[in-house]
């Protein structure tokens, strides 16, 4: 299998793949990542907040975003966006957003789901004391939020929020059913285009792998170093 | 200065924890609020500021009504600083931050002044060379000290503390403590739930003892550890003062 391994191929490939492949790849990343985290908060605020009705319905988008498969709502979402588009703002023809914005906005949606269960343990982790001695201070609801809650919450579950985010780097590689040329997807044509399958699969995985690696190794770091400040 | 009547206060149909409590702190006060564990004595103080609401009766601060929907709670909470048993400093902030977040925050003040008046009030309880540090660096009397600082910080017209002294280490009662006698002969109006009846007798004008969510006693400092009139009173008193 490896006798015919051509390394060249794939050096050949490396402008191509981390100037076009990764930079999409870690920037769908890091976007969907910082948006989920802030839709996350707000659903898990709904959550919180004590009004049933609104509860209820960040509890059912939670519950419905986490019993769809990510890739299909990848695909339908391209396809739906432009009529979508089209039905909010009355134009005549269906919008056309593109692949980014459409991937961007599903990953958006679908890590909000998760990264609200996240914050809303970290909330809940925070004892009552913490909102009443702000309140007590004459800071209101969303200062008491701001300046006392979320920020204690954000840091205990940073841990979970980066491992989150590692598995939400490998999960951008399903946008390859857009034919989108993420890091995969340029590995991918690569692949197809000098039929060299084994090199450029094997060497997507390698990336993928160490990059993750290096990342939990850098949550352990950070466990330990926040166990301190504690 | 702080009038409570007639309130009532259930935490669920079948749990009144509150029952017709009336009484008054004038300015310049200082009232001990005591009682066993259990009797409603945090839910009342805290009934005081607003962070527990209760279903029926009257409470006002400096002739604010508290229960009134068309009160500007969080204003009126500024101005009422309130002292907890677990301290509840912020442990992502250091404490001069601790200090000068709801200066800012809430008075408005700049970041200059809210520092100055925050260092004046770490330095009036001994703390200023603990400015830079976290919470959770600090021992509990520390904390507690800080955590009166930041209530002082936002020049309140009245105290409330909340067994201030019970989750500390024995050694470490005494300087929350003289903070506290300190500012009650300052002429501050204090309202403060404790069983250290050593504080009460040295600087109370008036002692409140509750039993079962009611206002059992409320006397005059002399009345009450002269004689108490309920058994109730009594014998809370000699359980207290025999260790
Ligand atoms: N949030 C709450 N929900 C239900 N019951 C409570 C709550 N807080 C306190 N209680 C109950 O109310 C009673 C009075 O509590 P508390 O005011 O804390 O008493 P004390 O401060 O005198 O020890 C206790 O029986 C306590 O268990
Ligand atoms: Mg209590």
């Amino acid at each position: 299998m490896f006798s015919n391994f051509d390394f060249g191929v794939i050096v050949r490939a490396l402008p191509y793949l981390f100037y076009e492949g990764m930079t999409f790849t870690l920037m769908l990343t890091g976007l969907a990542a910082l948006g989920g985290l802030v839709f996350g908060t707000a659903i898990a605020l709904m959550r919180l907040s004590g009004y049933k009705t609104l509860g209820r319905i960040a509890g059912f988008y939670v519950d419905f975003m986490r019993s769809l498969p990510l890739v299909l709502v990848i695909f339908w979402f391209y396809f739906l966006v432009p009529y979508i588009g089209q039905w909010v703002t009355g134009a005549s023809r269906p919008i056309s957003v593109g692949a980014f914005a459409s991937s961007l906005i599903t990953f958006i949606m679908f890590e909000a789901a998760y990264f609200s269960e996240i914050m809303r343990a970290g909330i809940q982790s925070i004892s009552r004391g913490q909102p009443a001695a702000a309140n007590a201070l004459g800071l209101t609801y969303a200062q008491t939020m701001r300046y006392v809650v979320l920020p204690q919450a954000f840091r205990n579950m940073l841990p979970v929020l980066i491992t989150q985010t590692i598995v939400l780097f490998q999960d951008t590689s399903l946008v390859y059913v857009l034919s989108i040329t993420d890091f995969l997807g340029a590995a991918s044509k690569i692949a197809q285009r000098d039929g060299r399958l084994v090199e450029m699969y094997l060497f997507a995985a390698v990336v993928y792998f160490t990059i993750s690696c290096i990342a939990s190794f850098g949550v352990r770091r950070l466990q330990a170093r926040i166990a301190i400040i504690r | 200065m702080i009038e409570i009547s007639h309130v009532n206060k259930w935490y669920s149909p079948t749990f009144q924890v509150l029952t017709d409590c009336t009484t008054s702190v004038t300015k310049g006060e200082v009232v001990v609020v005591c009682g066993p564990s259990g009797s409603g004595k945090s839910t009342l103080i805290k009934c005081v500021n607003a962070l527990e609401p209760f279903q029926s009766g009257d409470i006002s601060v400096d002739g604010t009504k508290v229960n009134d929907p068309k009160t500007n709670l969080p204003k009126l909470r500024s101005r009422v600083g309130m002292v907890f048993q677990h301290f509840e400093l912020f442990p992502h902030l250091k404490i001069i931050d601790n200090l000068c977040l709801a200066q800012q925050k809430v008075l408005g003040r700049s970041s200059d002044k809210a520092v100055a008046k925050g260092m004046q009030l770490l330095d009036r309880v001994g703390l200023q060379e603990q400015a830079q540090k976290f919470p959770a660096q600090l021992s509990g009397g520390q904390q507690q000290r800080v955590a009166i600082a930041r209530a002082l910080a936002m020049d309140p017209i009245v105290m409330l503390f909340d067994e201030p002294t019970s989750a500390l280490d024995p050694e470490m009662v005494s300087e929350v403590l003289d903070v506290m006698v300190d500012l009650a002969h300052e002429g501050m109006t204090m309202m403060v739930v404790t069983h250290e009846m050593g504080f009460a007798r040295k600087v109370a004008n008036r002692v409140i003892f509750m039993d079962r969510g009611e206002i059992v006693e409320d006397a005059p400092k002399e009345d009450f550890f002269g004689k108490p009139r309920s058994d109730r009173a009594q014998k809370f008193l000699s359980k207290i003062l025999s260790h």
